[in-house]
């Protein structure tokens, strides 16, 4: 029950004993009362700097008042019209270093908890009969190259402008990242299903199947198909490796490959479902982020017995969320700080039977800013286990950009794209979200996705109907 | 969704699919592979494309049974469809500027060899087709194969057709032979060992060689790795750098081991077809 207004009201969450055995939603969200309780402790800021913390801008102060008045129709209202993910951002967004980290009474107490009332609000809404209607009035069209967030939002965006859109997704069901990264357990899949069909009833098409690069190109796209822009947010799909020895051992899973295999493909449903995933009984996952803590949490559900992260870097380093990082906890997660993996060891039949670490301590800054991980020699140790999954990040997946000329890339096999806008060095052509950025957030990429759609109606809207798509021009 | 408009039943466990995929075939090259999900809750398989026709905006595939998905796509006929269909993935082969091709094929891997052989002549190379399988009924595409290309070579390992023995071992043969039968390039399609066996015959001479490898996928774009090969040291995905790898630089040893890492579901998989249509009859 909530206590003294000084707290944020706590979200109810299934116990975790429970939990830790089971796909089913660990969050289990406000009641009205809590809602209406917590929306009432927001200040109603002159400044609201809240609102400057939201990649995509909620009018936050407005929607807090909509909710502690009991009209919950406006609040549904102004979310929606900032923001075409609620259910999704509500329950994924790390609030507490964006919206919440601004709200000003974060300073002595706790800040309102923004992303509670977010989902609150949205799951209220998917209990209303559907509210939307597509309202198509432009006649050029637009192509979403991906259906996760960027693309989404992007659509959502220019489908609210009247503009046909046409989402083109690469695998068998849309979501991009949200279907295949994400576990059942922080984003059930009804709700991702939810928010793309209010986009269908938007009049959004989605083609899934098709890989753009591969089946057609991006020239196909504006010659063949005549459409009149395209969006870019493909995502930063391609796993790393360490490239430390026995990484090819069978047992040895990129976080892509583990989640993908439960998400995606419904492993935990086998052998109802077709796939399989071989979970063994101790589980090491390398890595410190929000992927990290999915698949270690997954693991577990999947029947592992023990479910280890092991990071090279300290607690403070994480890169994971606060409320991800205890919920591991609470379900009995271990973890090995200052633990760097140098091998994975096997057995004469090819499986996995341990991962070789060696302690570290932590040294001078790097150039990210934390302390960088310095070996102590002779501290090798074998953690016996017999899955390793390495969750140490993604790149940008090259398949577009190989097949497609003009398109400028950094170094890091990023696309270039301008900040404000997301125009590439190709006309008419946007990208946003981890394409551009590499591995972020849902909710950079929502705001990616929403700037480029704004900057896609300014460029149609001032196009005099000339296309020059074979024009290359350098972001400024 | 993807049509079916054609099957044929090539022998007891192979059966030839022609799709409606005007899209796919557009864009098809030799060497490439498509993604196959057939049900709700089905797995994604990849499947070597055998040929394409892009006037009709027609794919074909060969498939044999082997695991409960490919035994479920058998059981598919004309006039039913396809649920998820997915590509051209992978790379196409490199085919070099000039000299003499052999196509080899073993087991239903020979149905690949026919986009690429009729790619070859069509710039312009002397080509070979050196298909073979265990016995003379299990050999496929050799009438399809004698339409695109003057020279078929046929191997079985029981002698019931052709030369007895291992495509391999008629491999040697060619290779020491006298030009111009004698092959500059060498794309091996088909079961693992035979495709190392080939690669061992062209590695001595020097006689460049391409595999295609069928690593276990999931995404099948780049995007899980399940699929990496050891190339020279290297890993590879096989699903965006191949499926096509240099024979002399392919870890086997490795990628048949990975490819056993999900034999024991893969029974049990099998096991539970089985049973349902035990209940069923």
């Amino acid at each position: 029950m909530p206590v003294k207004r000084a707290d944020k009201t706590s979200m109810p969450q299934r116990e975790a004993q429970a939990r830790a055995r089971d796909f089913l939603e660990v969050n289990k969200g406000y009641t009205p009362y809590h809602a209406a309780f917590e929306a009432e402790r927001c200040l109603r800021c002159q400044n609201p700097v809240c609102v400057e913390g939201c990649p995509v801008r909620v009018p936050i102060p407005e929607f807090m008042h909509a909710v502690a008045t009991g009209n919950m129709q406006e609040a549904a209202k102004i979310l929606r019209t900032a923001n075409p993910l609620p259910a999704i951002c509500g329950r994924v967004c790390p609030q507490e270093s964006q919206c919440e980290a601004e709200c000003h009474l974060a300073k002595r107490f706790e800040p309102v908890g923004i992303g509670y009332l977010e989902r609150f609000v949205a799951d209220w809404e998917r209990a209303q009969p559907p509210a939307v209607t597509a309202n198509i009035t432009r006649k050029e069209k637009v192509a979403i190259v991906g259906s996760g967030p960027s693309g989404l939002v992007c659509a959502g965006e220019l489908a609210r402008l009247g503009y046909p859109v046409t989402i083109y997704e690469a695998l068998h069901a849309p979501g991009g990242v949200l279907r295949y990264g994400i576990p059942e357990f922080r984003l059930p899949k009804e709700i991702l299903d939810w928010e793309i069909g209010i986009l269908k009833q938007m009049g959004v098409e989605i083609n899934c199947n098709v890989v753009i690069g591969k089946t057609l190109t991006l020239d196909d796209l504006f010659g063949r198909l005549g459409f009149s822009a395209v969006f870019i947010g493909t995502g930063a799909g391609l796993p790393q490796f360490l490239k430390i020895p026995g990484e090819n051992l069978n047992g040895v899973f990129s976080a892509n490959e583990y989640l993908t295999r439960i998400n995606l493909m419904r492993a935990f449903q086998f052998p109802e479902a077709d796939t399989p995933l071989r979970v063994g009984e101790r589980v090491a996952v390398i890595g410190a982020g929000n992927t990290a803590m999915d698949a270690v949490r997954s693991a577990l559900r999947m029947g592992a017995k023990k479910g280890m992260i092991v990071y090279r870097r300290s607690e403070k380093e994480m890169s994971a969320r606060v409320e991800e990082y205890h919920h591991a906890l609470e379900e009995g997660v271990e973890f090995h700080w200052l633990c760097n993996p140098v091998e994975v060891l096997g057995d004469e039949s090819g499986w996995v039977t341990g991962l070789k670490c060696q302690k570290m301590k932590l040294g001078e800054p790097d150039s990210s800013g934390r302390a960088r991980p310095v070996p102590i020699a002779g501290s090798e140790f074998v953690l016996p286990v017999d899955n390793v999954v390495l969750a140490i990040g993604t790149t940008p997946n090259p398949l577009l950009v190989k097949t497609t000329p003009g398109l400028g890339t950094t170094k890091r096999g990023c696309l270039v794209a301008e900040e404000s806008t997301g125009l590439t060095t190709r006309p008419h052509v946007y990208a946003g979200g981890d394409a551009v950025t590499g591995a972020a957030t849902v909710i950079l990429a929502a705001g990616a996705g929403k700037r480029a759609a704004a900057a896609i109606h300014r460029d149609l809207s001032s196009n005099n109907g000339s296309l020059d798509v074979n024009k290359t021009r350098r972001p400024k | 969704m993807a049509k079916i408009l054609e099957t044929r039943k090539l022998t007891p466990v192979t059966k030839y699919f022609l799709l409606d995929a005007p899209l796919i075939a557009a864009a098809a090259q030799p060497g490439q592979f498509v993604m196959v999900r057939i049900r709700e809750g089905g797995e994604r398989i990849p499947i070597t494309i055998a040929d394409y026709d892009r006037e009709a905006g027609a794919l074909a595939i060969v498939v044999q049974e082997a695991g409960a998905t490919t035994k479920r796509l058998c059981a598919l006929e004309a006039g039913q469809e396809i649920l998820d269909l997915a590509g051209p993935l992978g790379s196409p082969v490199e085919i070099p500027e000039s000299g003499h091709i052999c196509g080899v094929g073993g087991g239903f891997g020979t149905a690949a060899l026919l986009c690429l052989l009729r790619e070859c002549i069509r710039r312009g190379h002397p080509t070979t087709a050196l298909v073979g399988a265990r016995t003379k009924e299990l050999l496929i595409f050799v009438d399809e194969l004698k339409q695109v290309c003057t020279n078929v070579e046929v191997c079985t390992d029981d002698g019931s057709a052709g030369f007895k023995g291992f495509v391999s071992q008629r491999l040697e043969q060619l290779i020491k032979g006298e030009t111009p039968g004698r092959p500059d390039f060498v794309v091996a399609i088909g079961p693992m060992a035979m495709m190392r066996a080939v690669a061992e015959v062209t590695r001595g001479p020097m006689v460049k060689t391409l595999v295609s490898m069928d690593p276990l996928m999931v995404d099948g774009t780049g995007m899980c790795g399940g699929c990496r090969v050891t190339v020279a040291g290297e890993p590879k995905f096989a699903c965006v750098d191949g499926p096509c790898l240099d024979g002399h630089e392919v870890d086997f040893e490795e990628a048949m081991r990975r490819n056993k890492m999900y034999v024991r579901e893969e029974k049990l998989a099998l096991e539970r077809i089985a049973c349902a249509a035990g209940k069923e009859s």
